[in-house]
């Protein structure tokens, strides 16, 4: 099963768990479906309302940004992490 | 022959020895500048170390006053200067730490209007802030005046940390393309932070400068660099330079720089505010009124579980803000609820969001519990 990492701004929507086991492989765009199925409060987190990914959220499969890759069409396999990277600016 | 004098030989004798570093490499880290923006959580250690290494001029930019909750993270900082300004404040403790470190203060706040002029006069530029206005200018002002930008961000027990516009590599826009809008991410002020999280994040981009200022080794340009201190992980990403971005790509549409406050959405959310349904507020006195009379009503806290743990309102029902969602279902619409948080913020988000799902009789308190322990029961702790 694939395993979703959760970026710690995002924890409080799914339990406060820093990974989901998604019982799905496929494009990204399904893994990330059934995970806002089970926690549907980070659809707003992740997808702007017209349905695109927000500019300020980053999807990474292992080390490499789906976006130079075949975007959310980009295949999960079972042995993979999704890396969902927010944007965070603290630092004082 | 070295233009080291005896003195800066017996100082920096550990870096001299280092076959990577050695009298020449000394001699380039003092001849070298680097420009700090903040001195802070990050900058604070960033600043302690660049100085002890020997960096030959470090520029401050900062205009905030020493607060006792800086305390917990920004070790330049000390009880002794509280109050005092930030600058004068970290001067005094860098000077102790080496007298031979020329410092430029800077007690502006970092502007489009001020930032390329700044930015010309240094090797490196470091970013230590914690907004995301600055963070877009930082990084523009970078790109256009050709200097890479070491940077680290942090976030409870999470941090962040790449260089930025260096060796052909990705700027921060390449990463981001463009900010959340205002009041989705939570701040460090917010969110809270470990102490010590500062400390590992400012202490890596100190290391990153005096890379770059050397040019040894390998730094984080090309990678994000992700650090857990929660599980004490480390994890890396490949970063990219994106062939369409709006600053550094072939075709750029920012080509100076812009109305940061503007491009991260802060004006919009203020005309947002007016043309919400405005939500009932009471001040903490006429909270204690209502409750003296033995009104009808329950009050909300939304504030998280530890921060009740800490200090709560007698009688309160906690409901941190994230599972409101939830909440909605087992609240009564037709009754009267009073919401509070820490000091008021938390509270009118709950509250709109409790409006907007049809409750008839939201109120929110004006200042939140701090107000009530300042005005009404002193007896209470405040944080």
């Amino acid at each position: 099963m694939p395993k979703v990492l959760i970026p710690t701004p995002l924890r409080p929507y799914v339990d406060n768990q820093d990974e989901v086991s998604i019982d799905k492989e496929g494009p990204i765009s399904d893994v990330l479906a059934s995970l806002i199925s089970q926690y549907p409060s980070l659809q707003n987190h992740l997808y702007d309302g017209e349905g695109s990914l927000r500019g300020f959220i980053n999807v990474y499969v292992n080390d490499e940004d789906i976006r130079y890759q075949d975007g959310e069409k980009t295949i999960v396999n079972a042995n993979q992490d999704v890396s969902i990277v927010p944007s965070i600016a603290g630092g004082i | 022959m070295t233009t080291l004098s005896q003195d800066e030989i017996n100082r920096y004798a550990r870096h001299i020895i280092l076959p990577e570093v050695g009298p020449k490499g000394q001699e380039q880290l003092k001849e070298s500048s680097v420009l700090l923006i903040g001195t802070g959580g990050l900058g604070a250690p960033m600043a302690m170390y660049l100085a002890a290494a020997g960096v030959g001029r470090i520029g401050l930019v900062d205009f905030d006053i020493v607060d006792e909750s800086n305390l917990q993270r920004q070790i330049i900082h000390g009880t002794s200067t509280i109050g005092k300004s930030k600058l004068e404040s970290a001067a005094a403790r860098l000077k102790d730490i080496n007298p031979h470190v020329k410092l430029d203060l800077y007690e502006e706040m970092l502007t489009s209007a001020n930032a390329i002029e700044l930015f010309e006069q240094y090797d490196v530029i470091a970013d230590g802030t914690d907004n995301f206005p600055t963070r877009y200018l930082v990084n523009d002002a970078c790109v256009l005046t050709g200097k890479p930008n070491v940077y680290g961000s942090i976030f409870r027990f999470e941090g962040q940390l790449s260089v930025f516009n260096h060796d052909d590599g990705p700027c921060y826009r390449c990463l981001y393309k463009e900010p959340p809008p205002p009041g989705l991410v939570p701040s460090c002020a917010e969110g809270g932070v470990l102490g010590v999280l500062p400390g590992v994040v400012g202490s890596m981009q100190a290391t990153e400068v005096l890379k770059v200022l050397l040019g040894i080794g390998e730094t984080a340009a090309g990678r994000l660099i992700m650090y857990d201190a929660l599980k004490m992980k480390f994890r890396e990403l490949k970063l990219r330079k994106d062939p369409n971005c709006s600053i550094c790509g072939p075709n750029p549409t920012v080509t100076k720089l812009i109305d940061y406050q503007q491009f991260c959405g802060i004006p919009q959310q203020q005309e947002a505010a007016k043309e919400w349904t405005p939500i009932d507020e009471i001040t903490v006195q006429e909270l204690k009124q209502k409750r003296d009379a033995h009104e009808d009503f329950t009050l909300l806290d939304v504030r998280e579980v530890h921060e009740n743990d800490l200090v709560a309102i007698e009688g309160s029902q906690l409901v941190p803000l994230n599972t409101i969602g939830v909440a909605i279902n087992d609240l009564d619409k037709t009754k009267h609820y009073v919401i509070h948080c820490k000091s008021g913020v938390r509270s009118a988000k709950a509250a709109r969001q409790l409006v907007e799902a049809g409750f008839e009789h939201i109120t929110n308190l004006k200042g939140g519990i701090l107000a009530w322990a300042e005005e009404v029961d002193t007896s209470l702790p405040t944080y």
